[in-house]
């Protein structure tokens, strides 16, 4: 596990760099990927740098902005917050073009600086509102400094509409026909009600962090936070950016989607898309019977091993790679290699189609079956918790002694999120003799995770006396799985994997 | 009393006191959810001369800060103006109409209708929007969420 320090690398204060020097600078860029790989040692080759921001930073973050470019141009904190917004938070680029050329911006943008007191709401003599058509001199009014003055309450009506049940925020103009004029914070709470305003705040949030390559939510439900990082799209094929929100949820800052070491985020994408397009496909291979590599007659398979044994001339053979079980070993695991020369031997008599098929198949079963573990952490989880409750009943252990439980299926549970996708990289990787490497630390990762989950099905009597084992297995099955990770990390950010599709 | 119906009762009045602009007149508006309006195009265009058009408006609880939902409809001699802007199931591609692009809660009934009758009367092309044929065999949408392109500013 890794300690907290190493995560929060930089100063935390809610600000933000700018970005628009890294996002043309080449050489910037280039900067960072050195800084991960060799300035910071204490950081595994697969670590990005990262921070958290609560809602709190983000707002305070972006406050501190508005304050600088309401400084440097002299304008006030909501007409800074409509340009920064308009330019979507590239400051140099914004306050170049506003020295530049001040009046197409403002009429860009939709602010008047020079006229902004007329925004007060006001009572008018003889006044018709010209949406509700209602009229009255004890009627209430509101303009924007474009002067287009209808009642507070049809302008209620309308902010309200447009934040509750269009979700807009940063662009909202006046409802004046063809008026571009912009709403900013404190017009729109001069009119709303404070739901609505708190309403109009968050939308505020979503769209900032929105719009910055540098800031992405975090995706679990109901999490406040966002993560900053520095990695960008672009570089998505070299790194791998996984963080790590303050709420626990660990998911990939490329794309959004859950942990996926150590695939990069576009092979994901292939690979989940062939998932759903060949599951009809993958489904009826996998239900229909194959032919012997031996004698050819049919056989079904039956039950969940794929050691299968030919009925009329007793070959036996592995049903996924359709090699002879002779070169498997005792154990399947070994079927993770499946390039071997009989195999490939015994798939030419078959149709190339099929072989392709199986080929995915093989991936995909070892893929999907530890997505069915995975799916069971939530489980295996509330277990460990019942026999730690249970162990410190019957041993007399305390709780701080029995954490290695809990320990031991939270490293269970990030050891075969990472396993999963070592077979989508696998499928997609060309095999050379570097790629030896990877599998050799795939099978040795796997072997290691089985024998930790065999020892959690132990009975709970047992258990403090596997204390030590565990703890060992543990810390064994962890260093595995960096191993496994430095490696194909080192392999991307090196270009050393050739892969059979391109990656874009 | 709903936003809406309070000001479509002024609409209402006002045109009741005041009248409509040459070619348009009020067809059916017995309740504040759907009105009928019949629209006629002046001038020399052939394209629509001595023809009548039948528009129905549409009301949610929302207007006028919502645009209505317009559309042409058939009748007794009602056809579907021929227009590169309008589908042959009557469904309009106006911006006007469009909740977040030209819609403004200033507009009204009347001037809708006026914009509509002058989008038909500097028509010259005698033909249906692109991919009319897909588009109405395909939509079940209502018009107001169609994201509808605005691009072609000679029509
Ligand atoms: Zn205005
Ligand atoms: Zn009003
Ligand atoms: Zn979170
Ligand atoms: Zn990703
Ligand atoms: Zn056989």
């Amino acid at each position: 596990m890794m300690s907290d320090e190493e995560y929060f690398s930089d100063g935390s204060d809610g600000t933000f760099q700018d970005d628009s020097m890294r996002f043309d600078d080449v050489e910037e860029e280039d900067q960072y990927l050195e800084d991960t790989r060799f300035d910071k040692p204490v950081k595994k080759a697969y670590e990005v740098d990262f921070k958290v921001h609560s809602d709190q930073q983000i707002r305070s973050g972006q406050q501190a902005q508005f304050e600088e470019i309401s400084n440097i141009l002299g304008l006030d904190i909501g007409q800074a917050a409509l340009l920064l917004r308009h330019f979507k938070w590239q400051k140099e680029k914004l306050i170049e073009q506003y020295m530049d050329n001040p009046d197409s911006i403002n009429k860009a943008v939709g602010i008047r600086p020079e006229a902004h007191e007329d925004t007060k709401i006001t009572k008018v003599k003889d006044f018709v509102c010209d949406i509700c058509c209602d009229d009255g001199d004890s009627m209430e009014t509101f303009a924007l400094p474009c002067g287009h003055r209808y009642c507070v309450e049809c302008y209620r009506h309308y902010l309200t509409q447009k934040i509750k049940e269009e979700g807009e925020s940063a662009r909202i103009q006046c409802m004046g026909d063809k008026c571009t004029m912009a709403f900013d914070a404190s017009d729109v709470q001069a009119v709303v009600d404070d739901d609505t305003f708190t309403r109009y705040k968050t939308l505020l949030d979503r769209t900032y962090v929105d719009d910055r390559e540098s800031l992405r939510w975090c995706p679990a439900p109901n999490c406040i936070y966002a993560i900053e990082c520095g990695v960008r799209q672009k570089q998505l094929n070299q790194v791998v950016p996984t963080v790590l929100c303050d709420c626990g949820y660990q998911f990939c800052f490329g794309c959004g989607l859950a942990d996926h070491l150590p695939c990069p985020c576009s092979l994901v994408k292939k690979w989940l898309k062939k998932c759903e397009d060949d599951s009809e496909t993958a489904n009826w291979i996998s239900a229909h019977t194959k032919e012997c590599p031996i004698c050819v007659s049919t056989i079904e398979k039956n039950g969940g091993c794929n050691h299968m044994t030919c009925r009329k001339c007793r070959h036996e053979f592995c049903w996924v790679c359709m090699g002879p079980w002779s070169e498997h070993g005792t154990s399947w695991y070994n079927c993770n290699r499946f390039e071997e020369k009989s195999g490939i031997d015994a798939r030419d008599t078959q149709a190339k189609s099929r072989a392709s098929l199986e080929r995915y198949l093989h991936y995909y079963n070892r893929y999907a079956n530890h997505e069915q573990s995975a799916k069971l952490d939530k489980e295996l989880y509330t277990k460990t918790e019942k026999k730690m409750t249970q162990l410190q009943s019957t041993s007399g252990m305390s709780w701080i002694e029995v954490q290695y439980l809990d320990n031991a299926s939270k490293v269970l549970q990030q050891c075969r999120q990472t396993l999963k996708w070592t077979y989508a990289f696998a499928f997609y990787l060309e095999k050379n003799n570097l790629t030896h490497i990877f599998e050799d630390n795939q099978k040795d990762l796997e072997m290691a995770v089985e024998q930790l989950s065999e020892l959690f099905e132990k009975p709970v009597d047992q258990l403090a006396n596997l204390k030590v084992e565990m703890m060992d297995k543990t810390a064994y099955v962890s260093s595995r799985r960096i191993m496994l990770l430095e490696d194909t990390a080192k392999g991307l950010a090196e270009d050393r994997w050739k892969f059979n599709v391109e990656l874009v | 009393m709903s936003f809406a119906v309070r000001r479509l009762q002024k609409e209402l009045s006002k045109i009741h006191k005041d009248g409509l602009p040459q070619g348009i007149s009020l067809v059916k508006a017995d309740d504040f959810d759907e009105w009928l309006l019949d629209i006629r195009v002046f001038g020399e265009n052939p394209l629509y001369k001595g023809q009548r058009f039948r528009l129905k408006f549409k009301f949610g609880n929302n207007y006028p800060i919502e645009p209505p939902e317009v559309t042409f409809t058939t009748g007794l001699e009602r056809q579907i103006p021929m227009h590169p802007h309008i589908y042959s199931n009557g469904i309009i591609c106006l911006d006007l109409l469009s909740p977040s692009q030209g819609w403004s809660p200033v507009q009204n009934v009347e001037s809708v209708c006026v914009s509509i009758q002058s989008m038909l009367a500097s028509n010259r092309k005698n033909e249906r929007p692109e991919g009319n044929d897909e588009f109405v065999a395909r939509n079940t949408k209502s018009p107001k969420h169609i994201n509808f392109v605005y691009d072609d500013p000679t029509v």
